[in-house]
Order: C-alpha cells, then structure tokens, then sequence
C-alpha cells in the first residue's frame, strides 16, 4: 500500500541529493550578488534545479522580463511530458485540486522514483515524497546562504564553475547512451560557441542564444532522429543518481 | 535589479516552472501522438544545457586556464558516469589547485 510513510521514506535519498545540490544553489546566487532572501524565495517558490540555476544568471545579469519568461518555459518545457506520463499513473481518487497540488513536486527525480511503482500513486504517497524532497531542497538552500557569506574569494571563484560542472554532469552520460543527443549537444555548443562572436545575434542577450540554440539543436535532432517513445529511457533516473 | 524587480523575476519563474507541471497533470490524460513534437521535448533539455555550459563555463572562474582545467575535469568524470555531485565538487577542486598554482606562478 502506498501509504504517507512509504511515500516519506523513498523521499528520504532524493532529500539528502537535493541538500547537496540546492546548498550549492543557495552558495552560487550569494556568490553572484543576489540579496540573501531570493535564493531562499527562489526555492520556496520555484522547487527546480535547472530553472533556478538559470534564473542566478538572468537576475545577476539583469535580464528582461520576455527573456525571463521564455528561457524559463523552455528549460521546463519537458515537464509537459513528465507530468503527462504521471498523470496516467495517479489512482483514479485522486482529484483534479490534488493533481495541482501533486504537479507543484514533480520534479525529475520524483518523478523517476514515482514511475518505479507498480501501484496507482496514491495521494497520501505523492505528499510524502514530495514533503520529504521539498524540506531536504530548502534547507540546503539556507544552508548554502549562511556558509557562502562566511567563505573567503579564493574558494568562492573556484565554486563558480560548479553550476556548469553539474549540468556537464547532467548531459554527458545521456550523450555517451545515445548518439542523436550527442549529435544535439555537440551541434548546440558549437552554435552556442559561434553566436558569441557573431555581432548581430550577440546582443540578443544570452537567455536568447541559449534557447536559439536549444531550439535549432533539437528541432534538428527530432527531424533527423525521431524518437518512437515519448522520451528516452535515460531521461528517466531509474539508478538513484541525483540529477537535478 | 531593484527589489522590485527581483520579486517580479521570482513570481514570474514559479509560474514559469508550475504551468507546464501542472496543466498536463491537470487537464490532459491523452499522451503527446506527434512524433517530432515529442521527438523534439526530448531533444530540448540537453541542447539548452549544452548551450548554457559552452562557451561560458570558460570564464566562470578567475582565469581561462582554471576554467580549462575544471571543464576537463568535469567531462571526465561525467562521461564514467560519476554522480552530479562528485563531477560538480571535483571540477571546482581542479580549478582551485589550478589557481593556486598560477598564483604561485605570479600569472594569476
């Protein structure tokens, strides 16, 4: 039975990733100069990885609200997909209000664990798991608040390469899997590469160039390597690593 | 950015990263038929990472040489598949001894 409990311990490892990753999180947005609260507010209200790393760079760099909005949408765009996969999983019971409430945690591990099992995800379970995950991603933002203010410049510069670090490790093994995302990966940092120095297209800011990319690197991928599922199998995390 | 402004960001980002969480969850119970629509979301997240990693990661440190070193070691470590934290932590280990060896050096 999917009880509360069960839901609160399979949340338990997510938690203890989440500390980690949101406490370099909370480390990187002081770091860049973001006001103490809007890491911690950011969390709160955000609860996403990727998003949220993306949003230190678009306030530190002062980004237009469009360019907020659409480097975003973009970045959660495979969300869709995920909650659309979960949305056939959920016990029959639970409500349209519940599956609001339950969307708000589907976050890419949850997500993985949540698809692991083999009964209808009942709503006691999804509140478990999400509490549990959601308490471990905040307090490691306020954690990683309090230390960066106390660390020295030498350690805070060598950290400022930690965001890229994770999203490198976010990609690689997918793109060593799988041929075409490889293909898309290379041809994004190649344009990527390229639109820096091309004078038009680089005052378009980078939240911009990142999602011409994105979108001319996988518009290119989906023509030319048409996936039969509705996701690959490597963007589900069956193997307990934290990814987000 | 004013206060404001940062208020603003923050409120547009939850509703940025909420949507697309909930509306499939809420109103749809069809799954996506369109092959290149869903071929496509795929295809997305890794070339919007690739883009924000490259060229930038370059200069995210105090010196293109540090950077350098970091991003190698986070490739490495990412292609034997070691978790997001070890790669994270190890890169910004690299980048560390590196600039204090440049430091010694006198280049940095």
């Amino acid at each position: 039975m999917l009880t509360f409990r069960k839901g609160f311990k399979d949340g338990l490892p997510i938690a203890l990733g989440y500390i980690s990753v949101s406490f370099a999180f909370g480390m990187l947005a002081v770091e860049k100069g973001l006001p103490l609260w809007s890491p911690i507010l950011l969390s709160i209200s955000n609860f996403t990885g990727t998003g949220q790393f993306a949003g230190i760079d678009l306030i530190s760099s002062n980004a237009g609200l469009y360019e907020v909005i659409f480097t975003i949408l973009v970045i959660n765009i495979r969300y869709m997909l995920m909650s659309l996969s979960l949305s056939q999983r959920l016990d029959k019971d639970v409500s349209v209000l519940q599956r609001m409430i339950i969307s708000f945690g589907n976050t890419d591990e949850i997500f993985g664990v949540c698809i692991q099992q083999k009964e209808p995800l009942t709503m006691r379970y999804m509140m478990g798991i999400i509490l549990c995950a959601y308490s471990g991603w905040n307090a490691g933002t306020i954690l990683g608040v309090l230390v960066s203010s106390a660390l020295p410049a030498m350690v805070r510069t060598a950290l400022g390469i930690a965001l890229y670090a994770m999203f490198i490790a976010i990609i690689i093994p997918p793109a060593r899997d799988s041929k075409p995302v490889m293909k898309v990966v290379l041809l994004s940092v190649l344009l990527s590469c390229v639109f820096r120095f091309v004078p038009v297209i680089q005052g378009l800011g980078s939240g911009w160039i990142i999602i011409i990319c994105g979108v001319i690197s996988a518009g290119l991928g989906a023509y030319f390597f048409p996936l039969d599922i509705g996701y690959p199998a490597d963007e589900v995390h069956n193997d307990g690593e934290v990814r987000k | 950015m004013s206060m404001q402004k940062i208020l603003l960001v923050i409120l547009i980002m939850a509703l940025c990263t909420y949507l697309p969480r909930m509306l499939p969850l809420a109103l749809f119970r069809k799954k996506i038929k369109n092959q290149y629509i869903s071929s496509l979301l795929c295809y997305l997240p890794y070339g919007i990472l690739a883009a924000m990693v490259f060229p930038d990661i370059f200069s995210s440190t105090a010196s293109v040489i540090s950077g350098i070193a970091g991003t190698v070691t986070a490739l490495v470590l990412a292609y034997r598949r070691r978790g997001l934290l070890p790669v994270a932590v190890s890169a910004c280990a690299a980048v560390f001894i590196t600039e204090r060896i440049l430091a010694l050096m006198g280049i940095l």
